[in-house]
């Protein structure tokens, strides 16, 4: 395997007295598309917004590129190279499409109160480049026609999109995709899996869950299994999909072997 | 061809608006010194709502007791320019320790309340606005330094050398009575303040704001720190405030703590809310409506009622605040993103689906 960029090891998260995360503990190495599947409650976004600093685990934890994130806010985990997209996509929903991926660039941008105030030199080169950069960013994810429309009437594929671009924006070392396949058609589902394709070869991570198990088959180089919290399967598509844990999992089986 | 016409006549009107800003005082000199010095009130109401702005327009941050700020400048002008502590500093040197000093207090005020919104970050602003205020009216004893409710009186007016704005003077020709002077003063600061609102609101920070308003989470996980960004809404808001008290408590010459109870921080946000939220020029026209309209009416209903009725039936005041409530009802149905909305905050309102 190649050099791991993010571990996970004994991590735990509890709600009250329901543990929604048990023990997980998995590694994901450098150029790596790993999957993240399990029936709906698995605890697939609970490990998500563990990982991005919402939620603070209650055991275990993350080390990401040699460091760990514990006790990190989520701007800080953001700014280490994470970003996400979310499950019921949140973009800023009355801003431009322009302004959602240019609102990325915060973090690795720097003018404060006083370069915006006197509009400095600097100011302004850094402006034209966040600006310049978030087009590319629209083109890159091949909405560059609707920079100027209102985020939250594209056309819902577009709108993934541009979540994506948007994270795409903060520099990601590893980005996480929650769902990015969600509701859209078989169509938009190959343009997306192209997408991520690019986005792979082009040196992001990709930590994916989702749904459309076509996609994770095609897509992923892992995949990691949850069920109630735990980790019931790990390995290569084709070898999770036969483990009769899985199938048990998804069909609801009391069977657990 | 079409596009340097365009641009022209943009240069052309903006050319006459500042030919009538010019003129204007001595317009409503004509009709009397006090339409001057309500001229100026509304310059300095539409500063101290620019201010609100940042804080309630871009970051999304409802405040209820804004007006601490305004009269924590204004009583940072008032000990530093006043017999009572005997200083007598001059006002380039009060005007910037009073936004810090503000500023201080609107850290002060953000920092515990950061993780609140809407509704319950209302009543902790609204909350604080009152302590500012019922500090001042204390801060008598065991050691004098606010006064009480007797205020601070004489209090120095600005002055650069030997140029007093306090004072009628004749220049060219033309005179000068102090309002006016101070007038001149007033627009160049709203201006400047415009200019830093505008150039704010399209900048990084400006973006950081917006992010915030529209979701919070997703900002934090793009890398905004939210605190710390809410932090300066605040610090910027509160640092407009208190340069706006400090120009009142000089214009003035006289404050207490009764300049700054809880209606004036409605007032104040009813214009932002009123012009626009999230919109410069909405906020300033608010204000402006905000500060002639009463002014009118106060001038108009007793005269009306007279030659009507032959006496008067209603007070002024009832009659002020009666339209004032009819005049938010309504802007609340029609126009409830303000009469000069933001793109954005129009799109807020109206209803997906």
């Amino acid at each position: 395997m190649k050099q791991a960029l993010l571990e996970c090891a004994g991590l735990d998260k509890r709600f009250g007295g329901v543990l929604a995360l048990a023990e997980v503990g998995f590694s994901i190495g450098r150029g790596e598309i790993y999957g993240l599947i399990g029936p709906n409650g698995a605890g697939k976004t609970t490990l998500f917004n563990t990982l991005t600093g919402i939620y603070a685990c209650d055991a275990g934890g993350f080390t990401f590129a040699g460091a760990p994130l514990a006790g990190l806010r989520p701007d800080q985990i953001a700014a280490r190279g994470i970003a996400r997209t979310f499950q019921n996509i949140r973009l800023f929903g009355n801003l431009s499409a322009l302004d959602n991926v240019m609102i990325g660039r915060h973090v690795r941008t720097r003018a404060g109160v006083f370069g915006a105030i006197l509009r400095t030199r600097t100011t302004l080169a850094e402006e034209a480049a966040i600006e310049k950069r978030a087009l590319e960013l629209l083109a890159y994810v091949g909405i560059a026609a609707r920079a100027n429309d209102v985020a939250r009437q594209l056309p819902y594929g577009d709108q993934r999109r541009l979540e994506i671009a948007r994270a795409l924006a903060t520099e990601p070392k590893l980005l996480a995709l929650d769902e990015p396949a969600a509701g859209m058609n078989a169509t938009e589902t190959l343009e997306l899996k192209r997408l991520l394709e690019r986005v792979r070869a082009d040196g992001t991570t990709i930590l994916l869950i989702e749904h459309d198990m076509k996609l994770v088959m095609g897509l992923c180089d892992r995949v990691l299994v949850l069920d109630y919290g735990r980790k019931i399967a790990e390995g290569p598509p084709r070898e999770v999909q036969r483990d009769p844990r899985v199938i048990a999992a998804y069909l609801g089986g009391a069977a657990t072997p | 061809m079409k596009r340097y016409a365009k641009a022209r006549t943009k240069w052309v009107g903006v050319a006459l608006v500042a030919l009538a800003l010019i003129a204007l005082p001595f317009a409503l000199a004509a009709a009397g010194t006090a339409w001057v010095r309500i001229a100026n009130l509304a310059i300095l109401f539409a500063f101290l709502a620019l201010g609100l702005n940042i804080v309630v327009g871009f970051a999304g941050l409802l405040d209820l007791g804004y007006i601490a700020f305004y009269a924590v400048g204004a009583y940072a002008y008032a000990l530093l320019a006043s017999p009572h502590f005997n200083l007598h500093l001059p006002f380039w040197a009060i005007l910037p320790i009073g936004a810090l000093v503000a500023c201080v207090f609107g850290v002060l005020l953000g920092a515990p309340t950061l993780k609140l919104r809407g509704d319950y970050l209302a009543i902790v602003t609204l909350g604080f606005g009152e302590i500012v205020r019922i500090f001042l009216n204390n801060l008598s004893q065991p050691v004098n330094i606010t006064n009480g409710p007797q205020g601070i009186a004489r209090i120095d007016p600005f002055s650069f050398g030997a140029f007093n704005f306090s004072r009628n003077e004749t220049i060219a020709g033309l005179a000068f009575s102090g309002p006016i002077k101070y007038y001149y003063l007033l627009l160049a600061l709203l201006l400047l303040a415009i200019l830093v609102n505008l150039r704010l609101q399209h900048s990084r920070i400006g973006r950081a704001w917006e992010a915030i308003r529209e979701d919070e989470i997703a900002a934090r996980a793009m890398g905004i720190n939210t605190t710390a960004i809410k932090l300066l809404a605040f610090a910027m808001g509160a640092s407009f405030g208190g340069i706006a008290g400090g120009m009142f408590a000089a214009i003035q010459g006289f404050i207490s703590p009764e300049s700054f109870v809880l209606v004036e921080s409605v007032m104040v946000l009813s214009m932002v809310v009123l012009g626009g939220m999230g919109n410069v020029w909405g906020v300033v026209l608010g204000a402006v409506l905000l500060t002639f309209v009463p002014e009118l009416l106060r001038d108009w209903v007793q005269p009306v009622q007279q030659s009507l009725f032959g006496r008067t039936i209603v007070e002024p005041e009832v009659i002020r605040m009666l339209l004032f409530g009819l005049a938010l009802v309504l802007m609340m149905l029609y126009r409830p993103a303000g009469l000069l909305p933001s793109a954005i905050r129009k799109r807020e309102l109206t209803k997906e689906e």
